[in-house]
């Protein structure tokens, strides 16, 4: 199938910004789906709000548009009760780290077989470029016009830390990688959380001397590095992407459906 | 590098933002913004279909055919 038999055209041209890297997730998504072969008709797409979660709009798989940072917990939801269907939960970094924090850390405790696809564009684009969990320390943000002085959250140890058994990062520039990640992702057994670094050149970008899609583009693309890398020995400062674990730990649905059997039988 | 795809980028006007993403990461050069702001694939001969631009493009506007 072509990447037009998985979107609905109408809603075409999207409304993200030019040069938003949300419509390059989009595009890795369709195609890593593509790859796999899965039916449209077995996918969910679950969404909170945000720019980020728009995509559920866009794409024609089923999709169900949920509350600011409860993506994960409708979710869960879902895939408890039909645990057969793929579940994708596309979220921003405002959805994930600050108001659905507690949903993330939860979800991968409880190594649910949910796909977590995390779009860090380091702000809150679509309420006006205020500063998230994410955004780094000395940033500008409407929100911090002088400089923000929170430390950012480092998502992947975040998760780690949370017990995900399957925790990637990569960025837009690194589209094939991206698609690759996504399909492996997609077929983990358990809670896999893939932090995606997407440009937002309107409301990031600008205020932080990245002023195009394609600066933040080269940032990515010159500031990031695979992951155990010599380069990153030389430059602390360089920000590692690929795989950082993936492992088979017992699954949610699986546990869940054994302890029916195991109250059925007594 | 991606699977070499056969075809060239065919540019969906109406879906473009212009935001230059494919002519910049191009690895060829063989795309322009055009005077609309517009990608446009103005060294065809250039081409090697690599594919990068259908994938990089944020609009979906890029196919290879």
């Amino acid at each position: 199938m072509a990447v037009k038999d998985y979107i609905r055209e109408r809603f075409f041209p999207h409304l993200w910004c030019p040069g938003c890297g949300h419509g390059i997730v989009m595009g890795a998504m369709i195609r890593a789906i593509e790859k796999l072969g899965i039916q449209k008709s077995d996918i969910v797409v679950v969404s909170g709000i945000g720019c980020s979660s728009r995509i559920c709009g866009y794409l024609d798989f089923h999709t169900l548009h949920t509350l600011h940072g409860r993506a994960l917990a409708f979710a869960t939801g879902l895939k408890l009760s039909r645990p057969e269907l793929t579940l994708l939960v596309p979220m921003g970094d405002g959805d994930a780290f600050a108001i659905g924090g507690n949903h993330l850390i939860h979800a991968a405790r409880r190594n649910i077989d949910l796909t977590a696809i995390i779009m860090n564009n380091n702000i809150y684009g679509m309420t006006g470029g205020q500063s998230s969990p994410s955004t780094g320390y000395g940033d500008l943000a409407t929100t911090a016009p002088y400089g923000n002085i929170d430390p950012s959250f480092d998502p992947v140890n975040l998760v780690l830390g949370a017990g995900a058994s399957f925790v990637a990062r990569t960025t837009t520039y690194h589209v094939t990688s991206m698609i690759n990640i996504l399909e492996k992702a997609i077929t983990h057994k358990g809670f896999s959380v893939v932090e995606v670094l997407s440009q937002c050149p309107t409301y990031y970008g600008r205020k932080n001397r990245l002023a195009t899609a394609v600066d933040m583009m080269n940032f990515y693309k010159n500031r990031t590095t695979p992951i155990g890398s010599k380069d990153k020995e030389k430059n602390p400062d360089l920000i590692e992407r690929g795989i950082f674990i993936q492992e088979e730990r017992p699954e949610y649905c699986a546990e869940y459906a054994k302890l029916i059997e195991k109250a059925r039988s007594q | 590098m991606a699977k070499k795809k056969k075809g060239k980028p065919v540019i969906n006007r109406e879906w473009c933002k212009g935001c230059g993403i494919c002519v910049e990461f191009c690895p060829e050069d063989a795309l322009a913004l055009d005077e609309m702001e517009k990608s446009n694939l103005a060294y065809p001969d250039k081409c090697n279909s690599c594919g990068m631009c259908e994938l990089r493009c944020p609009d979906l506007a890029i196919e290879l055919r």
